[in-house]
């Protein structure tokens, strides 16, 4: 089990934390910038301006992507960017500056903008702004779990990982083509703010994804590995958390099952979900649905609102008995998971659905305060310095049901049914009720037995409706972690990664729907 | 606000090539901008930012052909310029061939003024903007109802160099404003939005007055059933549908037999009649109003529509679809070259236009039964064969009876193709600049018509408001 609670966390103080496998130590380059020297030249000028609170952040984020089509390298491209940002609350307004350039005048100067920002904004503001409190963290460190670097490993290696997993697939029979990705990010992140919290951390994560694709008589058909991106490093690729070869050598025979499958008959079915589907469902229809700054209308004009409001926090049934989610930054592995937030705010788990009932929503320190409670439970993110923080998903998670069925026990539980494997279209509305997710391989089960794989299936219901007709979950052995890099909000549009874990589940009675019908073709 | 420097961004270009070993392209882009939002009839966030990017494209001869490497930075000033230059070349020197090696694009006549400084922008751009916008919030609380939206500037000038001698400048300005009107209790939605090059043309208080109306429509409330309708689709809508379907025109993707647009054994679609209508999908770089950067700009190469060896080359005015027949798809140099054609990389607009003169009041007004639209939300590929999408209608579902808007319809998910539906339209309006709903973060350039569709498929209700 890959659950949050098993996870620990650094305490203020503790110094340089990282897991049992392997500490790391933060990038000796990104403390070399002068960190401390920047936050004071930014912070002593807010000072000086009057404001009721500054926070500074550095960040230095370094990715690589790499895609391969067949046997070729198709892009490369490895991007840095370092920049400094300042936020201000001056006479209960926000103001927020940003720049490229690191010497202490120009943290100064961002100051002063951000400041001057906020004055511009003070008029068309009726609610000042308040943060919830948190204790101060001075020169508090914290480093993510991974063994090796991607960035440390020569390119000719990782290349050749690569193209040596898509050769393989693409000499499978039945395969035409095949797309492969390689994405890998170092990020560094320094904050410090008024009240004395100082944090310096550095996190690894990795997406690796292949697709074999098969053009014949049949028309179109592809089918994408199951592997989710991860809080790893380079060890991911080669047999740490994920097994690539086993999973290449059996990508060819679901193809070719997909390829010959018969369409479905739209209908209900009783539906067996794979953590490989379902975390997205976790992500689009509870994740995003249980941000406060959604429920409270921050977000409407882009993102959307929540069915979920906060009138009803304590008596949502948001879903069956069988269903608790929780809300964490500390998950091992995670792809949200960090040791502060970008508000200064210490990572936490927190319960969201309790039992089927709605029991808490995800903050940051204003959205906190707004509610009257009294401190934020660190969703608080940033996916740049140039970009303001927000409150962002933490790793949503479904939790298993301790001593629970087996997946192949839910299966067993079916007479008529389908158990869907792997992510692939998601869509829902902007209050989170209505959803259409299909995926990358659907089983058929016939008296619990899977009979072999259906296609153009399309399952779509009503959020509420979907988790009351959870029935049972799985046991810990079922329980993976999912997780997306690129989880898109706000205004300008920022990306976060953020992880899901889950077991396998079993809904009773839902819409599928035949996406060739639905096309009218 | 740009900071103090030294060196000129033209100087960080050139110590760049110089610097270079192998065949080399520089990218420089200096990006400023301004945004505000607002919730509730309040602001919420703002801010000014200020990035400075350069991209190192190195290529090497390697085994079996030409490799690259492409590395990009963050920079304010020199410090770190030549280790991306080293990085870029090491990169490439150990990569393997690339398949969409060709020679680097050469130096031609051209008109950019390479030696002025970045254009930008600041908070100050909505000096006018925000005193109209808390006039905005003071009306929408005196009728009652809530505004929400986002206000954002972008200026990015680019420079780009080449070690063939080449030299570009362009000035992209990116504006848009959202606006959403909805009652305090979140049941009714309205949205109006705008794409600007500098907002000196950008009128609140008109789009408030819009919003509003369209607010008003939803007084009544009409429930009906998922199914077939006639519907029409404002500007808006169609250019999120027909982005999407821009995004997927890649002629090799359609020649693998991977697209909509993929023909029989290794063919594309290219030549086939898309729609009975005289429907022209094109882009322009020069077209007035939606102007773009004339010139190919790719850090790295996406698939064999966007290549890095193009860096620098013109682009032209591109009819992808021309009196209703597919006449082109995206490629590369190097995919021309291979499939004996001609070059046709993306352009960052995108123009449909039939001829048709009627605005979308008219539409309204020749319209016995319908639905009218305002934004689709959510859009995702189910079926990439037949780019089958599925979405959200949001913002105002309204009926039509007898040419008027007798009031507002339940929200529906719909499953459809747009290729489909250039099959089955039945009229085509007035295009207009307009600013699409979902695709705005990235696109923003576009000059659609409003759309009438005989049986727009409204697959399941959605409950939200």
């Amino acid at each position: 089990m890959d659950a949050a609670r098993l996870s620990r966390l650094p305490r203020p103080g503790e110094g340089v934390v990282g897991y049992p496998s392997r500490v790391h130590t933060v990038d000796v380059s990104f403390l070399a910038i002068g960190l401390s020297r920047m936050a004071d030249a930014a912070l002593s000028r807010a000072r000086q301006l009057g404001v009721s609170h500054a926070d500074v952040r550095i960040e230095r984020i370094r990715q690589a992507t790499r895609t391969f089509r067949d046997r070729s390298l198709d892009s490369t491209n490895d991007s840095e960017s370092l920049g400094l940002s300042v936020r201000v609350v001056s006479d209960g307004a926000w103001g927020f500056a940003s720049g490229i350039t690191v010497t202490p005048e120009a943290a100064a100067l961002l100051a002063e903008q951000a400041v001057a920002t906020a004055r511009v904004s003070r008029p068309l503001v009726r609610t000042p702004v308040e943060l919830a409190p948190e204790p101060t963290y001075p020169d508090a460190t914290w480093v993510s779990s991974y063994e090796i670097n991607p960035f440390d490993v020569a390119e000719a290696e990782k290349q050749a990982r690569m193209l040596d997993l898509s050769d393989r697939l693409l000499r499978s029979a039945g395969v035409s083509h095949t797309g492969a990705t390689l994405w890998y990010v170092q990020e560094n992140k320094f904050y410090a703010d008024l009240d004395g919290t100082s944090t310096t951390q550095q996190r690894v994560r990795i997406l690796p994804g292949f697709t074999a694709i098969c053009v014949d008589e049949h028309g179109y058909s592809s089918m994408r590995t199951l592997a989710p991106p991860a809080g790893r490093g380079w060890e991911y690729l080669i047999g740490t958390g994920w097994d690539f070869d086993a999973e290449i050598a059996e990508l060819p025979g679901h193809l070719a099952g997909h390829v010959q499958a018969e369409s479905v008959d739209a209908g209900r079915y009783d539906l067996v979900i794979d953590p490989s589907n379902l975390w997205l469902t976790i992500h689009e229809s509870v994740g995003h649905a249980t941000e406060l700054d959604r429920a409270l209308g921050y977000e409407a004009a882009y993102a959307g609102t929540s069915f979920a409001t906060v009138d009803q926090l304590g008596t949502l049934r948001y879903g069956s008995p069988v269903m608790t989610v929780t809300g964490d930054r500390e998950t091992r592995h995670g792809l949200a998971t960090i040791g502060y937030d970008d508000e200064g705010v210490q990572a936490q788990t927190f319960d969201i659905i309790q039992d089927g009932t709605l029991v808490g929503y995800q903050l940051n320190r204003q959205m906190a305060a707004a509610q009257g409670l009294d401190r934020s439970n660190g969703c608080g993110y940033a996916d740049a310095a140039g970009h303001i923080p927000m409150q962002r998903m933490p790793n949503v998670s479904l939790q298993p049901a301790v001593g629970g069925p087996s997946t192949e026990e839910l299966i067993a539980g079916v007479d008529r049914g389908i158990y869907i494997v792997g992510d692939k279209s998601w869509s829902i509305d902007m209050q989170r009720y209505n959803f259409q997710f299909t995926g990358q391989r659907f089983f058929k089960i016939d008296n619990g037995v899977i009979t072999g794989q259906l296609r153009d299936v399309a399952y779509q219901a009503t959020t509420t409706d979907f988790w009351r007709s959870m029935e049972a979950v799985g046991n810990e052995d079922t329980y993976v972690l999912g997780g997306a890099f690129n989880c898109g909000k706000g205004q300008p549009g920022q990306s976060a990664p953020v992880s899901h874990g889950s077991p396998s589940a079993l809904f009773r009675n839902i819409n599928i729907l035949n996406t060739v019908a639905e096309g009218g073709q | 606000m740009i900071e103090a420097e030294v060196l000129t961004v033209q100087d960080l270009v050139e110590q760049a090539l110089d610097a270079a070993t192998l065949p080399t392209v520089v990218i420089l882009q200096e990006r400023t901008e301004a945004n505000l939002r607002w919730a509730g009839n309040e602001l919420t966030t703002n801010g000014q930012m200020h990035t400075r990017r350069l991209t190192v494209i190195a290529t090497a001869e390697v085994e079996g052909g030409t490799a690259v490497g492409s590395i990009s930075r963050e920079l304010s000033g020199s410090d770190g310029l030549l280790e991306v230059v080293a990085a870029a070349e090491r990169l490439a020197r150990s990569g393997p061939p690339a398949e969409d090696a060709m020679p680097l694009v050469g130096d031609y006549p051209h008109q950019d003024p390479w030696q002025d400084p970045p254009a930008g922008t600041d908070i100050t751009v909505f000096a006018d903007l925000a005193p109209a916008l808390g006039a905005a919030f003071e009306a929408a609380a005196a009728q009652g109802h809530l505004l929400f939206g986002f206000a954002e500037l972008t200026v990015t000038t680019t420079y780009l160099g080449s070690s063939t001698g080449l030299r570009r400048r362009a000035v992209q300005p990116s504006g848009r404003l959202e606006l959403n009107a909805k009652t305090p209790d979140f049941a009714a939605s309205a949205w109006v939005g705008a794409a600007t090059r500098d907002f000196s043309d950008v009128d609140i208080a008109a789009l408030h007055a819009e919003a509003s109306t369209r607010l008003g429509w939803s007084a009544t409330r009409i429930e009906l059933p998922a199914g077939r309708y006639e519907t029409l689709l404002p500007p808006s809508a169609v250019a999120d549908l027909m982005i999407y379907t821009y995004w997927t025109a890649s002629a090799r993707d359609a020649e693998e037999g991977r697209t909509v647009f993929a023909g029989p054994a290794g063919t594309s679609r290219i030549g086939e009649r898309l729609s009975p209508l005289p429907i022209t999908l094109s882009s322009d770089p020069v077209r007035p109003g939606a102007e773009c950067v004339p010139f190919v700009v790719a850090e790295s190469s996406q698939g064999s529509d966007t290549s890095v060896f193009d860096n620098g080359l013109p682009l032209t005015e591109t009819d992808w679809i021309s009196d209703g027949t597919l006449t082109e798809l995206m490629r590369n140099r190097a995919w021309a070259e291979r499939t004996s054609t001609s070059p046709a990389p993306p352009v960052d607009n995108l123009i449909m236009e039939a001829g048709g003169t009627a605005s979308l009041a008219e539409m309204i007004a020749s319209t016995e039964r319908g639905l009218l639209l305002t934004c689709l939300w959510y859009i995702r590929e189910v079926d990439p064969e037949k780019l089958l999408v599925t979405g959200l209608t949001r913002d105002g579902v309204y009926l039509i009876e007898d040419g008027r808007v007798v009031g507002a319809v339940n929200n529906f998910r719909f499953n459809e193709s747009p290729v489909d539906l250039l099959q089955r339209i039945t009229e085509v309006g007035r295009s207009e600049h307009t600013l699409c709903r979902e695709w705005n973060d990235f696109f923003n350039r576009t000059i659609m018509p409003p759309i009438r569709v005989p049986d727009f498929h409204m697959s399941t209700v959605s409950q939200a408001s």
